[in-house]
């Protein structure tokens, strides 16, 4: 046990290090040059010269990225350009309503999902389980910015009952965090159709139904607790296009977090902060696919670690 | 010789009720046809594109505005209403689909290969091949595609191909990750070996005995991937980074109109539901092709 789990921290952080070395080639293929940028079209070419030196931009590739490397071990990922501040400053600011808007999500991805797919599966082949399937291809083939775009047009406009868009009170989140929720909704309820379809063939069931058990108290006891629980565990593993899904919503709502700041930073040449930024959602991603790993068989028994 | 033909033409009537295992499976399936139905009609509408349109897509009509300089609604000579310029939006979208297509079949077409390729060399290889291939894929899953995808998109200043190229580049790690642990699981049964005991040639081996067992995986992973490429393109589109304006894209449509869309909320939902026919019906089809091949459950 403790041996898997050093093994899967040593690979994840292996996975972390390609992960700062194709961004650091990739952000490097950039055809503006930032020294330029800073320093404005009328300066001469002795202080673009002085600036690049300033940044360390003059010195090869590799020392560049080992240097990068060091300050991002000590918690230091440079200053942005565009705006006088350390990235990692900027990022703090951002990350409280991503992850805010990320946990939203997931609620609502759960809410949505599970007990579409529970009851798909219990009235499996009627026009229920036929209906609740199309509406989850629906949700997953839906573009979010229309979704985003249709929930404010409705709900925000036409029925003034949420915000059109921005940060701060707990009605902000809920129209962003259900066009997220409904992507992975429609998914859950495929994975959770499938489990529960799974578990309600196995033998135990049917001996709890043979038995008399209670029916109801067959499908929460028995069935749920062995279908559901590690389709939970497999949020972590589904984090990356979740966090794709966040830079769309949060540009369609205005909403204030990491996508926003990549976004922005992209548009201004900003490289430390889309370094920055794109490391930071690679890190979620991660650190989800690592927790799933290690709660998935802490929730289901019969798989071991290994 | 004409006798010949007619002979065949009845043995092909005949052979409708022999047909494959697998199509039939597929035309019992309502789901997966009508995904049939809707890629076809979306290819439909981009081939005849030119014939469909009722209008220039790229003129601005001067009646195409309200007098105060707003689009018109819904309406005749308008079916879908105009835009803020006083463009046909029908005219619009039906040209629109002949991008999302192009960029959606040619970016996951890439894709594939790619896929292929890598998943082959590391699951047949091995060795050194299979370490570099396969880290370098655990590393590409890490990064939220659509966040590499908008980082490279920006970098490399978008034309069509250029979307359809950076599409591919974050979407090919899924299908490589499939075809290499198929290929590992065909490397290890007897007729690989035993090909290779009889001494034929690497290449000769890789196409002749593991390319057939991956064409079904290929053909899901051809359409089912078709529905995500479409939705990266709009997306792509949708944030100014993806295929530029004038050339009329679904994203960008609603891109251009996002700052009018509570007024004008048909500029919205006629490129959206367009997106959403085509990305759902290439995955009622990719699905319904996984089911009648019985491929097991995988993302």
């Amino acid at each position: 046990m403790i041996w898997y789990l050093a093994q899967r921290l040593l690979q994840a952080v292996g996975v972390m290090l390609g992960v700062t070395v194709i961004t650091f080639l990739l952000v490097f293929l950039l055809p503006a040059d930032p020294a330029r940028m800073i320093a404005g079209r009328s300066a001469t070419p002795a202080t673009v010269a002085s600036i690049r030196s300033e940044l360390g931009l003059d010195r090869p590739l590799p020392v560049q990225y080992v240097s990068y490397v060091k300050g991002l071990v000590t918690g230091k990922m440079g200053r942005s350009y565009a705006q006088k501040a350390e990235v990692t400053r900027l990022i703090r600011a951002r990350l409280l309503p991503t992850v805010q808007l990320a946990l939203a999500g997931i609620v609502f991805e759960l809410l949505i999902g599970l007990p579409a797919g529970i009851m798909a599966a219990l009235k499996r082949g009627t026009g229920v389980d036929q209906t609740v399937m199309a509406l989850a291809f629906v949700g997953v083939s839906a573009p979010q910015f229309v979704v985003g775009l249709l929930l404010i047009y409705f709900l925000s406009y036409l029925l003034p009952i949420f915000p059109l868009g921005g940060y701060g009170t707990p009605l902000h989140v809920i129209l962003p965090a259900i066009t997220v929720g409904l992507a992975g909704g429609g998914w859950y309820a495929r994975v959770t159709r499938s489990a529960m379809i799974e578990v309600l063939r196995q033998d135990y069931v049917r001996t709890a139904r043979a038995k008399g058990v209670f029916p109801t108290k067959v499908v929460f006891k028995h069935v749920l607790k062995n279908a559901v629980l590690p389709v939970v565990a497999l949020v972590g593993l589904d984090i990356g296009v979740f966090m794709g899904g966040i830079v769309i919503v949060e540009s369609v709502f205005g909403w204030p977090g990491i996508g926003q700041m990549i976004w922005q930073a992209i548009q201004l040449v900003d490289i430390p902060v889309i370094m920055g930024g794109v490391i930071v959602t690679a890190l979620f991603v991660v650190v989800g696919n690592l927790l799933a790993d290690i709660v998935y068989p802490a929730l289901d028994p019969r798989i071991r670690y290994s | 010789m004409a006798s010949g033909s007619a002979a065949k033409a009845v043995g092909r009537g005949s052979a409708v009720g022999r047909a494959p295992k697998w199509v039939r499976r597929f035309v019992g399936n309502r789901a997966a046809v009508a995904g049939l139905i809707g890629v076809l009609l979306v290819l439909f509408v981009s081939i005849f594109a030119p014939l469909l349109a009722p209008h220039d897509p790229a003129k601005q009509y001067f009646d195409g505005l309200t007098l105060e300089g707003f689009p018109l609604p819904p309406e005749r000579p308008f079916w879908f209403g105009t835009d803020l310029l006083g463009r046909d939006l029908l005219s619009r979208v039906i040209y629109g689909a002949r991008i999302s297509l192009i960029v959606g079949v040619a970016a996951n077409g890439v894709a594939v290969l790619i896929g292929l390729m890598v998943g082959v060399a590391a699951g047949y290889f091995r060795g050194v091949p299979e370490t570099v291939l396969m880290r370098i894929t655990d590393v590409m899953t890490a990064f939220p595609a659509l966040i590499l995808a908008i980082a490279l998109a920006a970098i490399l200043r978008p034309s069509l191909w250029i979307v359809a190229l950076v599409i591919a580049l974050v979407n090919w790690v899924w299908i490589a990750r499939a075809v290499y642990a198929q290929v590992l699981s065909i490397g290890r049964r007897e007729f690989v070996e035993a090909a290779g005991a009889l001494g034929v040639g690497t290449f000769r081996t890789l196409v002749k005995h593991i390319l057939p067992h991956l064409v079904s995986t290929l053909m899901v992973f051809g359409t089912l991937g078709i529905s995500t490429t479409v939705l990266l393109e709009a997306s792509l589109s949708f944030l100014g980074v993806g295929v530029q304006p004038p050339t009329p894209s679904w994203g960008g449509i609603i891109n251009e109109s996002q700052s009018y869309f509570l007024n004008a909320p048909w500029l919205v939902v006629f490129p959206g539901v367009s997106i959403l026919i085509t990305s759902l019906s290439f995955n009622l089809l990719g699905e319904g092709l996984r089911d009648a091949l019985d491929l097991s459950e995988r993302r």
